[in-house]
C-alpha cells in the first residue's frame, strides 16, 4: 500500500483548522425589496469545507432568510449551480480554498434565468428546452426479448454527454443564452446529442432538425464558457460541435 | 388554498415514483408531487449497480439471487416478496435498457455484469457478477432515463410541492385514502389533492444521522405523514452503515470499488476483511464489513492520528480500470479530499446509508394499517416503504431494483385501482392539520433554532444507535430525543414569508426526523437480539425464538394530547429458506 498521503497533512494542519471568511452574497426578495443588493457575511470556516458548508453555516446560524436550493451535496443531484466568484459552479462541489479566501467569496444566482429569491432561479425555461430536444430513446419496430446490443465502442460514443445532472451551469454560462433566452442552450443541446449519437436510436433526423431551427445549435459561438462551467466536466463545446458538424454531413 | 382532483397522485420523483409513474400515467389521470425537481432525487446518487440473475457472463439464476437477498437481510426478508424481487429483476433491467439506459456492455454487446458483496454463486460458493452498471453512476442513469420516459410519456409533476399530510377517511367502517396536503414552495400556497389512489415513493430519512450518504432533503416525510394518522411503521431499527463513506464527509463510495478488486486495509496495511470473512473477505454484506471495520478501529487498528478511519485501498488497480469503471469516485477522492485515488489510499468509514424499515406493504405496493389489513387507496414503493425484501440489511445493488420492481408494481395496481373505484370524499377542512402547522412555526417566538436541535439529534444518533448499539446507549438516545422533541415545540424559524420559505420547511423536515427517530430508537431498545444491520452489543446473538418477526411500531395518543411509541410484531413470511448461520 502506498504512503497514506491524507494523515500526513492532517498531521501537519495541527491546531485549529478554521479562518475567518467574507460571502458576499447576493440578496433579492421581492416580498420585500424590489432592488437586489449585496449583503457581507462572516463565517469561520475550516477551508477545506465547501462553499455550500458556508452557505448552511449563514443560514443556520446568522440569517434563517438565506435561500438556495440544495440536496445532494456532492455534486451529482444538479440543485445548487451559482455563480460563484464570477464563475458558474456547484456549491457542494467547490472548496473554499481553492477560491481565495482571502478576499471577499461573491456569490450569486445564475444568469438567464428569473432570479426567485436570494440565490433561487425559475428553472422551468431551462427545462422546457431539455424537454424539446425530444430527450429520450426512439426505435421503429418491435422490440427485442432480450438487450438491445451495443458493442463498447457504440456505447462510449455518447458517454461523455450521459454524465450531465441538468444543473444549468453551462446554460446559464453562456453569453447567448444571457441575450436571448429563446436559444436552446448548452444543456438541452448536450441532451440531444446523447441521444443522435446513441447507436440503438432511430430519432436523430428529427433531433437535429430541431436544433437546425433559428433558436438552435447555430447559435452557439464556441466561447466555451460552458465546458470550463460544467462541473462533472463534460466536453459540452465540442459535443455543440459533433452535433453542428452532423447537421452539415448528416453522419452520426 | 386549492382542491386539485386527480385520479392516481405519486408522493416522491425518485426512481419508485417515476418508475410508477411511467405505469400510473398510461393508465389513469396521475399528478406526481415532487419536493425537489425530479432529477434532484437521490436514486441519482446511487452508484455500484442494480441486481438481476441476467446470467451474461457467467452462469446464474434468480433463486440465487432470492438466497442471497434472504441471508443478506439475516432471515428476516419476507420470502414471497424477495422471490418476486428477484424475478420480476430481469424484466425490470431488461425494460430500462429499453426505456435508454446506457448500461456498460460485454464484448458481445450484451448487459455487463460485476460482482457486488452478498451475491453469490450456489447458495454462497464464491461472489458472483450480478449488478448490472453504468460506470459508478448507475443510479444517475436510472433517474435520467426515468425522466426522460416521463417526459416522453407526459407525465405531470408539481414541482417543489412538499407532501404534509395524508387524509384518511373512514367509508363503511374501512379507512380509505381520501388524498393528500402539500405546501408549495414557490408561494406558500397549501393544496389538497383528492385522488382516488395515492403512491407514497418519497424516499428515505438518513438526515437524523450526522456522517451520512443522504441527501439534506432525505428526512422521511412520507414516512412521518403516514406514522401521524395511525398508520404503522415497520422494522425501523434497521438502518443500513455503508462501510466506505468519504472519512468524517460520509459521502458514498460505492462497493463496486470492493467489486472491481479494492481492498480494505487497517494502520498495518493488513487485509482485515479476510479474518472475518474468509470466502467473501471484502465483499461480505454490508452489515458484516462495517462492524468489521468498527472492530479494527476500537482495537486500535484504525488509521490517521485518532485512528478513526481505514483505508479503500485502489492502488493496486490500474488507472485505465479505474477511468473505466469508477470515475465519480475517483473524482471524489480528488474533490474532497486532494487525494489521487491512483497512488493513495482513500480514508473511509462507515456512513448511515438506508433504511430498511418504513410504510408496511404487501407484494403490490398496498399499505396495511396493522399486520394483515390493506388500507384502500393507499400504496407506498421504495425506500420509504418495507415490503420487506431487505429485511435486517439490504445488498447492495437490491434499491435500484427495488424501486424498478416495486415501483412499476405499485404504479400498476394504484391505477388499477383508481379505475376500479370513486373517490373518497374529503374530510372537512382538510387542509386543518398543515395549517396549523405552517402557521404555528411561521408565527412562532420560541428560543429554540432548529439547526441546533437537529445537530444534537445527529450526534446522539451517531453516538448511540450506530453500527454498535447497547440497552443503555439506546436508553441514552430515547432521552435524548424526547427532550429534543419537547424543546422542538419552542422552535421558531426567523423567515416569515411565504415564497420560498426554505427556513420553515427545514423546521417541519426536523419534525419529521425526531419523531422518526423516536420510532427508530424504541424499535431497536425492544428488539434484544443482534439481527443484520441491528447489532446489540448485550445481545451479540441472533434470537429466532424471540425476534423472527417484524417490527410495528404505532403511535398513540394519549388523553392529555402527549404520545408515545407503541410497538407489536408481525411474522416473517417464510418459504424456502429456514434460517442458517450467516458466514460469508
Amino acid at each position: 500500500m502506498a504512503t497514506p498521503t491524507l494523515d500526513k497533512m492532517e498531521e501537519a494542519a495541527a491546531a485549529s483548522p478554521y479562518i475567518t471568511v467574507t460571502f458576499r452574497i447576493r440578496r433579492f426578495n421581492p416580498e420585500i425589496s424590489d432592488e437586489a443588493q449585496w449583503q457581507d457575511f462572516q463565517i469561520e470556516i475550516d477551508p477545506k469545507e465547501r462553499v455550500l458548508d458556508g452557505l448552511h453555516k449563514i443560514k443556520w446560524d446568522l440569517d434563517g432568510t438565506l435561500t438556495f436550493r440544495r440536496s445532494c451535496a456532492h455534486g451529482i443531484c444538479g440543485s445548487d449551480a451559482m455563480r460563484i466568484n464570477g464563475k458558474n459552479r456547484l456549491a457542494c462541489k467547490t472548496l473554499i480554498k481553492d477560491i481565495n479566501p482571502e478576499k471577499p467569496i461573491t456569490v450569486e444566482a445564475i444568469k438567464g434565468l428569473t432570479v426567485m429569491k436570494d440565490l433561487v432561479v425559475d428553472m422551468e425555461p431551462f427545462f422546457q428546452a431539455y424537454r424539446d430536444v425530444m430527450p429520450f430513446l426512439v426505435t421503429k419496430g418491435n422490440e427485442p426479448t432480450r438487450e438491445r446490443l451495443q458493442s463498447a465502442e457504440d456505447r462510449e460514443r455518447f458517454d461523455d454527454t450521459t454524465k450531465c445532472i441538468l444543473c444549468a451551469a453551462c446554460t446559464s454560462s453562456c453569453p447567448v443564452f444571457w441575450n436571448d433566452g429563446q436559444y436552446f442552450g448548452p444543456a438541452a443541446i448536450v441532451n440531444a446529442h446523447r441521444f443522435i449519437f446513441d447507436s440503438r436510436d432511430e430519432a436523430g433526423e428529427q433531433r437535429l432538425e430541431i436544433l437546425n431551427d433559428k433558436d438552435g445549435v447555430w447559435r452557439c459561438r464556441t466561447t466555451f464558457n460552458c465546458t470550463d462551467a460544467c462541473p462533472r466536466g463534460i466536453e459540452v463545446t465540442k459535443a455543440i460541435q459533433e452535433v453542428k458538424r452532423a447537421l452539415i454531413t448528416r453522419r452520426f | 388554498m386549492k382542491i386539485h382532483k386527480y385520479d392516481t397522485v405519486i408522493v416522491g420523483a425518485g426512481g419508485a415514483g417515476m418508475r410508477a409513474a411511467i405505469e400510473s400515467t398510461k393508465r389513469s389521470r396521475t399528478a406526481v408531487l415532487t419536493k425537489l425537481y425530479p432529477t434532484r432525487s437521490h436514486t441519482g446518487a446511487a452508484q455500484g449497480g442494480m441486481a438481476a440473475a441476467l446470467a451474461n457472463v457467467e452462469e446464474d439464476n434468480w433463486e440465487w439471487h432470492t438466497f442471497d437477498t434472504v441471508k443478506g437481510g439475516d432471515y428476516l426478508v419476507d420470502q414471497d416478496a424477495a422471490e418476486i424481487l428477484a424475478k420480476e429483476a430481469i424484466d425490470a433491467v431488461l425494460d430500462l435498457e429499453k426505456m435508454g439506459l446506457p448500461f456498460n456492455r460485454t464484448p458481445d454487446g450484451t448487459i455487463d455484469q460485476r460482482r457486488f458483496g452478498g451475491h453469490s454463486r450456489n447458495h454462497g460458493e464464491a461472489p458472483v457478477r450480478r449488478s448490472c452498471y453504468a460506470a459508478d453512476r448507475t443510479g444517475h442513469m436510472i433517474l435520467q432515463t426515468l425522466y426522460q420516459n416521463c417526459v416522453k410519456e407526459g407525465v405531470e409533476f408539481f414541482n417543489e410541492f412538499y407532501v404534509l399530510d395524508q387524509l384518511l377517511v373512514e367509508e363503511d367502517g374501512v379507512k380509505k385514502s381520501a388524498g393528500v396536503v402539500a405546501y408549495e414552495l414557490a408561494t406558500g400556497e397549501i393544496h389538497v389533492f383528492q385522488a382516488k389512489a395515492v403512491i407514497y415513493a418519497s424516499g428515505g430519512t438518513g438526515k437524523f444521522f450526522k456522517v451520512t450518504s443522504n441527501a439534506h432533503t432525505l428526512t422521511g416525510d412520507g414516512q412521518a405523514a403516514c406514522y401521524r394518522r395511525g398508520l404503522p411503521l415497520e422494522d425501523m431499527e434497521f438502518f443500513q452503515f455503508h462501510p466506505t463513506g468519504i472519512w468524517r464527509m460520509g459521502i458514498l463510495l460505492t462497493e463496486g470499488a470492493r467489486g472491481e478488486g479494492g481492498i480494505l486495509r487497517n494502520k498495518d496495511g493488513e487485509r482485515f476483511m479476510e479474518k472475518y470473512a474468509p470466502v467473501m473477505k471484502d465483499l461480505a454484506s454490508r452489515d458484516v464489513v462495517s462492524r468489521s471495520i468498527y472492530t479494527e478501529i476500537r482495537e486500535g487498528r484504525g488509521c490517521g492520528p485518532a485512528g478513526d478511519h481505514v483505508y479503500l485501498d485502489l492502488t493496486h488497480l490500474p488507472p485505465e480500470q479505474l477511468d473505466a469503471k469508477l470515475p465519480d469516485i475517483t473524482e471524489f477522492a480528488r474533490t474532497y479530499l486532494g487525494i489521487e485515488p491512483y497512488t493513495d489510499p482513500i480514508p473511509i468509514q462507515p456512513t448511515a446509508h438506508y433504511a430498511m424499515g418504513g410504510i408496511p406493504t404487501n407484494v403490490e405496493g398496498e399499505v396495511l394499517s396493522d399486520n394483515t389489513t390493506v388500507v384502500p387507496g393507499l400504496y407506498a414503493a421504495g425506500e420509504v416503504a418495507c415490503v420487506s425484501v431487505h429485511g435486517a440489511n439490504r445488498l447492495g445493488t437490491n434499491s435500484l431494483l427495488d424501486i424498478n420492481v416495486f415501483g412499476k408494481r405499485s404504479g400498476i395496481a394504484a391505477a388499477r385501482y383508481s379505475q376500479e373505484n370513486d373517490f373518497v370524499e374529503l374530510p372537512e377542512n382538510p387542509a386543518q392539520q398543515v395549517s396549523d402547522l405552517v402557521e404555528r412555526l411561521r408565527n412562532s417566538t420560541g428560543k429554540e433554532r432548529v439547526a441546533d436541535l437537529r445537530l444534537e439529534l445527529q450526534e446522539t444518533m451517531d453516538a448511540n444507535v450506530m453500527v454498535f448499539r447497547t440497552e443503555q446507549t439506546i436508553k441514552t438516545a430515547v432521552e435524548k430525543i424526547a427532550e429534543l422533541r419537547e424543546r422542538y415545540k419552542n422552535v421558531s424559524v426567523q423567515d416569515k414569508g411565504k415564497r420560498f420559505n426554505t427556513d420553515l420547511l427545514e423546521a417541519i423536515e426536523l419534525g419529521n426526523l425526531l419523531d422518526l427517530a423516536e420510532v427508530m430508537a424504541v424499535s431497536a431498545l425492544a428488539r434484544k437480539e443482534s439481527r443484520g444491520g441491528h447489532y446489540r452489543e448485550d445481545y451479540p446473538n441472533r434470537d429466532d425464538v424471540n425476534f423472527m418477526r417484524h417490527t410495528m411500531a404505532y403511535r398513540e395518543v394519549g388523553a392529555d394530547g402527549s404520545d408515545s411509541v407503541r410497538l407489536d410484531y408481525k411474522p416473517v413470511v417464510t418459504t424456502r429458506y429456514q434460517p442458517m448461520e450467516r458466514k460469508y
